[in-house]
């Protein structure tokens, strides 16, 4: 440091100390709200310390679901959630790894065509494209499942460029090596590439894992059973009842279980997520 | 860039290829062509047949009143997520980038919230300042200020801006934090010998080398504006009240949804594409001169 004063210091913790504090505090109050009962958090005078209903407001939201019959229980929506994130995640890897394969390490006809009918999906979000995209989903009689869920979702560039971008940069010496060893492209791929591509690898599902699970508007369009929600879709579902009255602390669980697993998985796996993040982007 | 050494098959690149250009066949080029083909034609009540009617759908979207409020809407809404995040984010930044012991705990601290959906962040500020229920609307209520953001247009689009800066701190923190760390401290210390403060390093040193950074998380925050923010304004306002949250993409979805509008919903979508791929120009622009620079 240029010079290292003690009032920079401390306006430096100051400053972090109530950012930390602006950033949890919506959290915090989604916390407290799920351990009171509906009376105490609807009269809009809710105490800021916990209340004594956690474990019931937990169990009945994971298992039972909300008061009305028709609702699911939230711990099915998590495994769809979870179904959904999986599949996007490993889904890209799977054909983006390989079809980088391909454009990096072998010559053909038309290669430059299939490079750019890949890179231009990068523009086009799929909620530009949203009702198109349903149409072909309902043609194809995937509405409700969970192949509809994800094959849209994973029809995207990013992946492709990350594994190009990192193939390029694995010397050409490698690939003679295993050549006068008698390797051929399958062998190659599998004892070479593979394993140096690990942690690009990781890097991208920990990316494409908390894109997927917090996918909101295509899996409200495609799916119309309740059996095929998604955790994100549902808090929103438990807050437009006309019937009776929202149930908010149940509402505050769901989001509460809804962060948990992708939160989880910027805290643990920070490095990964950071080098995801960043290279992605380029 | 080209690899020198290759492999010589045939066949094998097209059967590694097929995966993705299937699917990116099937889910992309197929909806896309059938949105722009769609923004040309109008279907009947009953959605059984569609004639050919050319430019109409375009000409009745920009007659629409409505649609020049979406735009005026979608710009208000991310010039103030843009300017806001991104100045909160490079406080927080230039604060965690001092030599302080805390500053890993605190980086960790500030970027969760991007793991945190739009809609579930939505809801999260929702309830906070739910006019009837949430903790901090009875504060403002008591000292006299009529808050109701599901009436009042203004109120509901603070709210939104609110959640959206809150989730969106996150990404550029990280960003600026990393631009911070790259500045060579030797052009600091010559600034410093050279007599000038803290404050007048940022302005005339700092700021200045961040500029790629700041030009590079403009763009993506526009983008993040205008499609990651539909969770939040679904979540918390649904687009009202009056239309007043209603950004061109949310137009997209209620027109379609709600209207059953699909020629008017996929003529909307045209006009989005090409916003779109305007701004992954400039961006892209921009990434060649750091290649350069």
């Amino acid at each position: 440091m240029v010079e290292h004063r003690r009032w920079n210091d401390i306006v430096a913790y100051l400053v972090l100390t109530l950012g930390v504090l602006l950033v949890v505090f919506p959290v915090y109050v989604a916390l407290i709200a799920s351990t009171h009962d509906a009376a105490t958090v609807v009269n809009g005078n809710m105490p800021m310390l916990p209340g004594g209903h956690a474990l019931e407001n937990y169990y009945r939201a994971i298992f039972v679901g909300g008061s009305r019959a028709s609702r699911e229980p939230v711990g099915h929506m998590l495994i769809n959630s979870f179904i959904m994130a999986m599949g996007i995640a490993l889904g890209k890897i799977f054909i983006s790894i390989l079809s980088a394969y391909a454009v990096v390490y072998f010559r053909f006809p038309f290669r430059k065509t299939a490079f750019w009918i890949i890179f231009i999906t990068l523009m086009l979000p799929v909620e530009v494209r949203i009702y198109p995209t349903y149409k072909v989903i309902a043609d194809l009689k995937m509405l409700d499942t969970y192949g509809g869920l994800i094959l849209p979702l994973i029809a995207s560039a990013t992946g492709t460029l990350l594994f190009r971008q990192f193939f390029m940069t694995i010397p050409d010496e490698l690939l003679e090596a295993s050549r006068i060893d008698g390797a051929g492209p399958y062998r190659f791929f599998k004892d070479t590439l593979l394993p140096l591509s690990v942690t690009t690898m990781a890097a991208l599902f920990v990316i494409q894992f908390i894109y997927g699970w917090n996918q909101y508007l295509w899996p409200l369009l495609i799916t119309t059973q309740d059996s095929m929600q998604t955790i994100v879709t549902g808090i929103k579902k438990m807050l437009t009842t006309t019937d009776e009255l929202a149930e908010w602390q149940l509402a505050m669980a769901t989001a509460i279980l809804a962060m948990l697993p992708p939160v989880a998985v910027v805290i643990f796996m920070q490095r990964l997520f950071v080098r995801g993040l960043v290279e992605t982007e380029k | 860039m080209e690899k020198s050494a290759i492999f010589g098959n045939k066949a094998l690149p097209y059967a590694l290829l097929v995966p993705q250009l299937v699917i990116t066949l099937v889910f992309f080029y197929w909806p896309a062509s059938q949105a722009v083909w769609q923004s040309f034609l109008r279907e009947d009540a009953f959605g059984l047949n569609s004639e050919f009617v050319g430019l109409e759908n375009y000409q009745a979207l920009f007659a629409q009143p409505e649609y020049y409020k979406s735009m005026l809407t979608t710009l208000v809404f991310s010039s103030l997520v843009a300017a806001l995040s991104l100045s909160i984010a490079l406080l927080f930044a230039t604060q965690a980038d001092k030599n302080i012991k805390a500053a890993p705990v605190f980086k960790v601290m500030m970027i969760w919230p991007y793991a945190v959906a739009p809609a579930v962040a939505g809801v999260l500020w929702l309830f906070m300042f739910h006019p009837t229920l949430g903790t901090l609307a009875r504060p403002m209520r008591v000292m006299g200020m009529n808050w109701n953001p599901l009436l009042n247009g203004n109120h509901a689009m603070a709210l939104i801006v609110m959640a959206a800066v809150w989730k969106q701190i996150a990404y550029n923190f990280l960003f600026f934090l990393a631009g911070l760390q790259s500045i060579p401290r030797s052009v600091l210390e010559a600034g410093a010998i050279d007599g000038a403060g803290p404050l007048r390093r940022f302005w005339t040193i700092t700021f200045p080398l961040l500029s790629p950074t700041t030009f590079f998380l403009l763009v993506v925050n526009v983008v993040y504006v205008f499609f990651d923010t539909f969770g939040i304004i679904d979540a918390v306002t649904g687009g009202g009240p009056a239309g007043s949250t209603t950004t061109m993409v949310y137009k997209v979805y209620a027109d379609g949804r709600l209207g059953g509008d699909l020629g008017g919903s996929a003529a909307q979508s045209v006009v989005l594409m090409v916003i779109v791929i305007a701004l992954t120009a400039i961006q892209f622009r921009y990434v060649e001169r750091k290649v350069q620079y």
